[in-house]
């Protein structure tokens, strides 16, 4: 990939970060962090490439040990998020009074 | 299983997969940001980590495909079975430990790759500046994986103590400048296995380093910046492997989490400077400030709970110590007798009650209290002067009018729920030691302050019964 397109994406998706961050109110924050670390989970796709590509035996450990703690970000963070977030079961009202 | 798919034909329709995750990461964020649409986001998300995995086994000339999909099912089981059993109260160092494994797993790949650019055939040998961007995600990766596996290990209680050494600063800088050099060796020269061991092994220890000094009460703030971090590493080694989906989603991490820290650390009005480099929420600083005058006095909770129950307005302030004693099912109970009695009853929730903004309020969900009668601390403040009771359960710091009154203290200067200045306090607490910081709560000692001491749920049972009995 040609740098300066690398450059684009890497200041996009900061804005982008900054935004979502930027609006949450408080009682998300503990929820949205655990979202964002399920997110980078998306680290076992590199793991997956990199074991895929690797040819000795020290490769093939070290390329193994990523896919399995990718695969530990990305399940854990997916599960644990998914159980704090089942609590804001919709109400019938309307909340207030939290937003900050 | 590629020889039967079209190299080109593989290639589109990894690269559509990646783009489809990148929008529903993104779209995902966004729905997890408002309380109704928080659900979904999770799923949405979901759906496009599963995607970018599924079609991530299409890309060309790889091998290993037995073992990568034992590394996954290992992982993904253990995660996931740790996951569904961990308690409510033990979220934050569960997702201390999944990012960490993020980093562990990010700093892993920059190892393979730069093992392979040694033989010349790195997938990264043509993109500008991929070594260097592959050490420099390394080393962000190494460190978020020992720091937040130490962060891991203090909140769940196996690392109790607090390790100093005089001159800690200046080794840890020592050590810190021995990594850049050797990272600059590893980016730009011939390096052998000892460069490369060294490298990753003072990664290791650095983010120990950098950890084992900070106290509980700041380990929020810390688990926030090595998510930041971890999502930084993701994004560089998304770089150089040439994978969008890792770098937009690495680096809309990485900002989030650098932002989500310092509101964090805003919420505790604590610089971030001073959580990394100076001591705090650790015992040892809080024997200084002005004398405490008066005593503790204490009252039998049927008492309290009469108060209660001919009051007009109730403001409870729920801490990390309910949430342990598994109280909050019981005070809700509690809650609703009081309304039923046409009490007025709010919960006060100061940003950092339990252990990171927001995890209280996940404990009241879980309990089954509705977010309309949960406000945060500037709605509520105001509130205390009018209030007939303030019923502290379980809260220390963030209810220390030493924040106010007392320069000296620690914590001068942190925004705390006003609950002195109701007209009576009610104090659930389990001893009459100091808390997690190891401050005097000045609170406790307020003429209309009185303490009731017990487990969090017995008092509040008995809140319960003597509200009944009227």
């Amino acid at each position: 990939m040609e740098g300066f397109i690398a450059l684009y994406i890497f200041m996009l998706a900061a804005f982008t970060g900054y935004e979502i961050i930027s609006k949450v109110p408080v009682i998300l924050h503990t929820p949205l962090m655990s979202g964002s670390n399920f997110v980078h989970g998306i680290v076992l796709v590199g793991a997956m490439v990199a074991l895929g590509h690797a040819d000795t035996t020290t490769e093939q450990v070290i390329g193994f040990i990523a896919v399995l703690l990718g695969a530990g970000n990305a399940v854990g963070g997916y599960v644990v998020t998914e159980r704090m977030l089942e609590m804001f079961k919709p109400s019938n009202k309307d909340k207030k009074g939290d937003a900050s | 299983m590629n020889e039967f798919l079209d190299p080109k034909l593989a290639g589109w329709l990894i690269d559509a997969a990646y783009f489809l995750a990148a929008i529903l990461f993104i779209l995902g964020l966004k729905k997890m940001s408002h309380p109704t649409t928080a659900r979904g986001g999770i799923v949405w998300a979901g759906i496009g980590m599963v995607v970018a995995t599924v079609i991530s086994y299409l890309t060309p000339d790889m091998h290993n495909y037995m073992l990568m999909t034992a590394a996954i099912f290992i992982g993904g089981v253990l995660a996931w079975w740790t996951g569904k059993k961990v308690a409510m109260t033990d979220m934050p160092q569960m997702i201390a430990l999944y990012n960490g494994m993020g980093g562990g797993s990010a700093a892993a790949i920059a190892a393979v790759e730069l093992l392979r650019l040694m033989t010349g055939k790195g997938l990264s040998h043509d993109i500008p500046a991929a070594r260097e961007l592959a050490v420099i995600g390394a080393l962000i990766g190494t460190i978020a994986f020992s720091g937040s596996l130490i962060a891991f290990a203090k909140l769940q209680g196996w690392m109790r103590k607090v390790y100093r050494f005089p001159g800690q600063q200046v080794f840890n800088a020592l050590v810190f400048v021995a990594i850049i050099v050797l990272g600059f060796m590893l980016a730009l020269t011939d390096f052998t296995a000892w460069h490369f061991i060294a490298f990753f092994g003072l990664a290791l220890l650095f983010g120990v380093l950098m950890t084992v000094p900070i106290g509980g009460a700041d380990m929020p703030v810390v688990i926030s910046l090595y998510n930041a971090l971890t999502g930084l590493a993701v994004g560089f080694e998304g770089y150089v492997l040439d994978n969008p989906a890792m770098m937009i989603a690495g680096i809309v991490v990485g900002s989030a989490g650098t932002l989500l820290t310092q509101l964090m650390a805003k919420a505790m009005n604590r610089p971030l400077t001073n959580v990394l480099f100076a001591g705090f929420g650790t015992g040892d600083s809080g024997g200084a400030g002005v004398e405490v005058t008066g005593s503790m006095k204490a009252i039998d909770p049927s008492d309290a709970a009469i108060t209660m129950a001919y009051a007009d307005k109730v403001i409870i302030v729920p801490g990390y110590g309910m949430a342990v004693a598994q109280a909050q099912h019981k005070i809700w109970e509690m809650t609703q007798l009081l309304v039923s009695k046409g009490v007025k009853v709010v919960f006060a929730i100061h940003p950092v009650a339990g252990r990171m903004p927001g995890h209280m309020n996940v404990l009241l969900a879980e309990a089954g209290v509705p977010y309309d009668m949960i406000y945060d601390l500037e709605d509520v403040n105001n509130e205390f002067g009018t209030a007939d009771v303030a019923l502290v359960i379980g809260a220390n710091d963030v209810v220390n009018p030493a924040a106010r009154k007392d320069t000296s203290s620690p914590i001068y200067g942190m925004p705390i729920l006003d609950a002195d200045r109701a007209k009576n306090v009610f104090v659930v607490k389990r001893g009459q030691g100091t808390g997690f910081s190891g401050i005097e709560n000045l609170l406790f000692f307020e003429d209309n302050t009185r303490m009731c001491y017990g487990d969090a749920q017995d008092v509040a049972q008995k809140f319960i019964a003597g509200v009944k009995s009227l």
